[in-house]
């Protein structure tokens, strides 16, 4: 049932550029793209409870990748060359950082993406002596709108799937508790560093396909960190540990975002920060596990009456 | 040849020496309890076994090879087992789910409708029938046990460490538990069990191993051992030896 909704749910999303103009399609794709990197935010902070913030490391290395490489060679190897690093990154990374645990974690990740946008500014003032790169290729938004639902769709079925299979079950005991993961047999670093790879690849694809949009790219716009927040706001405010529940976050907040960056420029960065807060404190589950909480106290007392 | 055997250990923490050149064995089917006063290093000990804590030296063998040199996950494929002094459960997930996270990583994996039906004996077997499907962060603090009793048998292994696993619990739940251990024992698993209520372990124990600040006092069978006047005095003072 829910995968034959899923597919008409596909099907009518991907009629969406043939029926709505250039705005609301530009809207659609801001929305498939933090939809993308909410749900693989949450392939590995969700169960493990490890708050990540290299979001943009990745994001911006798919997206550069794409400036560099795109006039040598075809798209489709383009994006796969993109994924390749970004995978090499993402173990790297992870070997040297997922014994880290708790608020050290959080940190050091966001130092990476700091640092992975200041070695591209330096190599690009330093060794190609120029700052910016434009992307010009042949690839119309419509179809970054459906390379992002592709790409989506993909996501969802890797997390669905990983719910139901043991090492879907092995991150959560390791959510739990590390100590009793590793007394049951559970690889931990293993297991911690596939998942963190599989959410970092796509991001980086995430980054690469919406790369061509921009036109002109630099450091300071696909490394911005503003984008690894929202992506944990987002998962938060959905529920990383719900299937539906980071995407269900990011369509009211990117469209709350749009409207914000375009009418409160200047005010913009503290109203997300108060807005953080208030998700975090109002709904640490985020909203659908409050919704069934509500309704489970409904039908209590429903019972009681 | 013995199943476990710890020769020499030792273990420091800074300028503390928790555990200090430790040696025994215990031999496959026993059921040994490990005693000592509080801070004797028995924890320690289990830790060390576990895998949980490095070895400052010395060496710990299963059946003959050497194990202290691995993690906690490859000594749990080896066929070691235990619970926790505080109780370990992983409240996020129900009674069942924490059984299964046993049975799916252990060395012979199971999974599906095998795995299934595991659980449900293993559960009946520790007191638990028919809860699987309940949230580990309702249990009662003696269901949190028998379901952590049950998540360390579901590892099938061949030396079940016990870390005060009768602590606090009433006349009643103390009784049950020491039957459920006695039916363990039956089974042919190798015990070692850290342990203050001396009652269970003279009904539980043929053996004693007694420990005081990091070090072996006596080892013995259990009558002897608990009317040894060192013992008495390291757990009650000069004045009632």
């Amino acid at each position: 049932m829910i995968v034959l909704v899923s597919l008409l749910a596909l099907v009518a999303l991907a009629a969406v550029p043939f029926f709505v103009g250039a705005y609301p399609l530009g809207l659609g794709i801001g929305i498939l793209g933090y939809g993308v990197l909410a749900t693989a935010w949450a392939l590995f902070s969700g169960p493990t409870r490890y708050i990540s913030l290299a979001t943009v490391a990745f994001f911006g290395i798919g997206a550069y990748t794409v400036a560099v490489l795109a006039d040598l060679m075809p798209y489709p190897l383009v994006l796969l060359c993109a994924a390749l690093i970004g995978l090499v990154v993402a173990i790297l990374v992870g070997l040297a950082t997922l014994r880290l645990a708790g608020i050290y974690f959080v940190i050091f990740t966001f130092g990476l993406a700091e640092l992975v946008r200041q070695l591209v500014t330096y190599y690009e003032v330093n060794v190609t002596r120029t700052l910016g790169r434009y992307v010009f290729l042949p690839i119309g938004p419509e179809h970054i709108y459906w390379q992002l639902l592709g790409l989506l769709a993909i996501t969802l079925a890797l997390a669905f799937w990983i719910s139901r299979a043991k090492i879907g079950l092995a991150l959560r005991v390791i959510g739990d508790d590390p100590v009793v993961a590793s007394h049951l047999g559970i690889g931990i670093t293993r297991t911690k560093l596939a998942l963190f790879s599989l959410s970092a690849v796509v991001m980086t694809l995430a980054g690469a396909i919406q790369a061509p949009r921009w036109t002109y790219i630099e450091p300071s716009i696909v490394f911005n960190p503003t984008v690894s927040f929202l992506t944990v706001i987002m998962a938060l405010l959905g529920g990383p540990n719900r299937l539906f529940g980071p995407l269900l976050g990011a369509v009211p907040l990117f469209l709350l975002f749009e409207w914000l960056s375009a009418n409160f420029p200047n005010h913009y960065s503290i109203i997300l920060g108060l807005l953080f807060i208030a998700i975090v404190f109002l709904l640490p589950n985020g909203v659908l596990a409050a919704w069934d909480k509500f309704a489970a106290r409904l039908k209590n007392k429903e019972a009681r009456a | 040849m013995s199943l476990l055997t710890l020769s020499n250990v030792t273990k420091r923490f800074g300028g503390l020496t928790a555990v200090n050149g430790l040696t025994f064995a215990i031999n496959a089917g026993e059921t040994v309890g490990l005693l000592g006063p509080n801070g004797s290093g028995k924890t320690t000990a289990l830790n060390m076994i576990s895998g949980y804590l490095p070895l400052t030296s010395g060496t710990i063998a299963l059946e003959g090879t050497t194990i202290s040199t691995l993690g906690p996950e490859r000594i749990a494929h080896r066929g070691v087992a235990r619970t926790f002094q505080l109780v370990r459960a992983l409240p996020s997930l129900t009674v069942g789910e924490n059984v299964l996270a046993a049975l799916a990583f252990r060395k012979d994996p199971l999974w599906g409708s095998e795995a299934e039906a595991k659980i449900g004996a293993l559960l009946e077997n520790v007191g638990l029938a028919g809860r699987q499907h309940d949230q580990a962060s309702n249990l009662t603090y003696i269901d949190l046990k028998r379901m952590e009793l049950a998540r360390a048998l579901a590892t099938e292994p061949k030396l079940l460490l016990l870390d005060e696993w009768l602590a606090g619990l009433n006349p009643t739940e103390l009784r049950a538990g020491i039957d459920l251990i006695t039916r363990l024992r039956q089974s042919g698993i190798t015990i070692l069990l850290v342990e203050h209520v001396m009652d269970a372990v003279r009904a539980l124990c043929s053996r004693c191993i007694v420990m005081n600040t990091g070090a072996r006092l006596a080892d013995g069978p259990t009558a002897d051992v608990l009317s040894d006047k060192a013992v008495i005095r390291a757990y009650l003072g000069d004045d009632h030896a």
